[in-house]
């Protein structure tokens, strides 16, 4: 009676499909010989063999990390497969030259990789499990200078600037995670945006899933030149599988003087049944350089994946840098999520704002994790913390792990955290005044997102709104 | 237009409403006045559907369909409105939006078109003047950060945007200064149509000196112990409940 706050059915993943091309898939297993194969496939030159092997030797040495708040059954790094593509890929001249499965796949999922993104500007690179299928709008960008490719392309066209910065912000030794992706990455987007240049697209990267028992491993490197700005997108589905595929993936982002990076995320990678079962490990290292007077700004919209591990980070290096984190992380059914972000104060005057919103539903739990590290030089440096959580039914959890380390005491640091709860009496509200449960809902948690969503490109805010409508339908009854 | 025939409803394991018969007919104003704790705001809540409360027995007939099969949101865009006694804040959402949405909503449910931001911006500059609302109110999250008197007033306004058949105002006098009063009184007043009516749950008698009621109703023990016409308002006024209380067996 009073509790109408009891699941329903969870509306089905609408993008849990699978595609039927041929693959090239290496055996499974992970041993040197798996790191050289990746290599060679992708006709790399020898340093960045040498430094995939320096990788792998680094990870065998470490051990999987287990102080986040997450849990799950022990992964056999061993029986993955590190590498699988779509066999039709062959070097793509143009986007004709791709398989039309795969452009139907993009097609179902809402990413055109026709011409029709030519009208909303926006470039796009997709990737289909190990490889980059295709990249629009590539002329237009050139115009300008701008470099927007796969990774692998960037590898054989632009090898001085992937030695150069690879590494740089997220290096191998970094942690399990990123060694591993560092050994056995496939591919990815490479953004390099040239002196003084305000990328005139949006920039848009589509990960997929596709091939079982595969993981993805896409190293993501954007480099912003002295005063240039870019704004990137990533967006990511896979197919509902019942066996857990793991995706561990790399982002470093650098932003030399004066430029400014926005990078927004929409992860709606497959959640697993309400049972738990099946659905995608999503550990990730994204973080980013902010030199002089440079700008790096993070939004995330974390919908799926059965865990997601992840923790967007600035390094405030140059004065007057300045980092951003806007985060929506949504947990339902058994997911859980251990996402936050880490803002290292160095240079002088630099300021740091995070605001995060945790959603949990059905049995989801959701943790907040996050460090403001102001060092000794960094004079004046500023962080506002603001994290909120929403909790929508009686069995689901909500956990903040805020750290503060300070080293200099002219910082100011203000945190803000609130707690709250989806009532009865706010959706009886909405329904008194013509509005269904479903629609109250997603009116409520929208309003309760409205800072983070406003910082998304505009194209994306609605979407990612509609997702998460989508991905609460069915927690409240 | 409803037809309540001896409605029995609790919340738990309490019983509330013990019995309650009530009439309202198009173009009436009823007020349904008792002490506190008699089952006035549950009448108002039962009403409008809220899922706190089990009717056990009797019916409520609206329209000439049984109100009670349908859902709360089923029930607004049939043209139930009640304005809440605590009205609810949804941070983040404009007033605008979820007026313009819950105006769509009972739009859609008539079969008609959803009226876009700029059509409802032009509906809405004419009810704000109805009770002396600022624009600017309407870009603020929805009763966040509102005042007492500002909450009421909005919800008038929700009155005055959705055009109920129907509406049933639960204390909406509670915590009012004496010029929100008027402007509340002044904006049922003008709402007020042959063709729809008006039940004003309160507790004291000063809010009908502005809302003139057709029948009074007193509550007590979750039944209607005495009905009449205005004039019962004056009465309990001067003399209070008790009168009514122990003969009623109360």
């Amino acid at each position: 009676m009073s509790s109408s706050i009891e699941a329903l059915v969870n509306k089905e993943y609408a993008y849990g499909f699978v595609t039927d091309v041929e693959s090239d898939t290496i055996p499974v297993g992970l041993t040197e010989d798996t790191v050289r194969l990746i290599s060679a496939k992708k006709n790399e030159p020898q340093w960045l063999l040498d430094w995939r092997l320096k990788a792998f030797r680094r990870w065998q040495s470490m051990t999987e990390p287990h102080w986040s708040n997450v849990s799950y059954p022990p992964i056999d790094y061993q029986a993955q497969t590190y590498y699988s593509a779509p066999k039709s890929v062959k070097p793509l001249q143009s986007l004709a030259d791709v398989d039309p499965e795969l452009l139907k796949t993009y097609e179902k999922l809402g990413i055109s990789l026709t011409e029709q993104k030519r009208l909303n500007g926006i470039a796009v690179d997709a990737i289909f499990d190990s490889v980059s299928v295709g990249t629009t709008m590539k002329t237009e960008l050139e115009k300008v200078g701008v470099i927007f490719c796969s990774f692998g392309e960037a590898v054989q066209h632009h090898p001085e600037l992937v030695q150069k910065y690879l590494g740089s912000v997220v290096p191998y030794s970094d942690n399990f995670f990123a060694a591993l992706n560092s050994a056995v990455f496939s591919d990815g987007s490479f953004v390099y945006v040239p002196k003084g240049v305000k990328c005139p697209l949006e920039l848009s990267t589509y990960f997929r899933i596709n091939a079982a028992n595969t993981g993805q491993f896409e190293r993501t490197l954007i480099v912003a030149d002295e005063g240039a700005s870019v704004s990137y997108l990533e967006g990511c589905t896979a197919p509902k599988r019942d066996e857990n595929q793991l995706h561990a993936a790399v982002v470093e982002i650098i932003a030399l003087d004066r430029s400014s990076v926005k990078y927004s995320t929409v992860q709606n990678w497959y959640a697993g049944d309400k049972n738990g079962v099946g659905g995608i490990y999503n550990f990730v290292t994204k973080r980013g350089k902010a030199m002089t007077d440079a700008k790096i700004s993070w939004t995330q919209v974390e919908t799926g994946s059965a865990i997601t591990w992840k923790y967007p980070s600035v390094i405030l290096q140059g004065d007057n840098s300045v980092g951003e984190f806007y985060s929506v992380a949504v947990v339902n059914g058994m997911q859980q999520a251990d996402t936050g972000t880490k803002m290292i104060h160095i240079g002088r005057n630099t300021k740091s704002t995070i605001i995060s919103k945790g959603i949990s539903a059905g049995k989801g739990q959701n943790s907040y994790r996050g460090q403001v590290k102001v060092l000794p030089k960094a004079e004046g440096a500023r962080n506002y913390t603001q994290c909120d959580s929403m909790l929508i039914g009686n069995a689901c959890g909500a956990h903040t792990f805020p750290y503060i380390e300070i080293a200099n005491n002219t910082a100011t640091l203000e945190h803000e955290a609130s707690t709250s709860k989806i009532g009865e009496d706010q959706i009886f509200y909405c329904k008194a005044r013509g509005l269904n449960a479903e629609h109250a809902i997603s009116l409520i948690v929208a309003g309760f997102c409205k800072e983070v969503f406003k910082e998304l490109p505009m194209e994306f805010a609605l979407e990612a709104q509609q997702l998460l409508g989508i991905s609460l339908e069915g927690s409240v009854g | 237009m409803l037809t309540i025939t001896n409605l029995h409803a609790s919340a738990g394991s309490k019983e509330i409403l013990k019995g309650i018969s009530l009439t309202v007919k198009a173009g009436e104003v009823h007020a349904i006045m008792g002490p506190n704790g008699s089952g006035k705001s549950t009448l108002a809540q039962v009403i409008a559907g809220h899922p706190g409360y089990d009717v056990t027995s009797g019916s409520i007939e609206y329209e000439g369909q049984d109100l009670l099969e349908l859902d709360a949101e089923e029930r607004a865009q049939q043209g139930v409105f009640l304005a809440f006694q605590y009205p609810v804040e949804i941070p983040g959402v404009t007033n605008a939006y979820f007026l313009r949405a819950a105006y769509n909503e009972i739009r859609k449910a008539h079969g008609e078109e959803e009226a876009d931001p700029i059509e409802f911006l032009d509906i809405m500059e004419e009810k704000l003047k109805l009770v002396e609302m600022d624009a600017s109110m309407m870009q603020r999250s929805v009763n966040a950060g509102f005042s007492g008197g500002e909450k009421k007033r909005n919800e008038i306004l929700q009155m005055a945007v959705l055009a109920p058949k129907l509406a049933v105002l639960d204390e909406t006098d509670s915590g009012l200064d004496i010029d929100a009063l008027r402007i509340v009184a002044e904006g049922v007043n003008k709402l007020k149509r042959p063709t729809n009516a008006t039940i004003v749950v309160t507790h004291y008698q000063r809010l009908l000196n502005y809302i003139i009621p057709d029948h009074v109703h007193v509550l007590a023990g979750g039944k209607i112990v005495k009905s009449g016409g205005k004039e019962l308002a004056h009465e309990l006024e001067a003399k209070g409940y008790d009168w009514l209380l122990e003969p009623a067996g109360v």
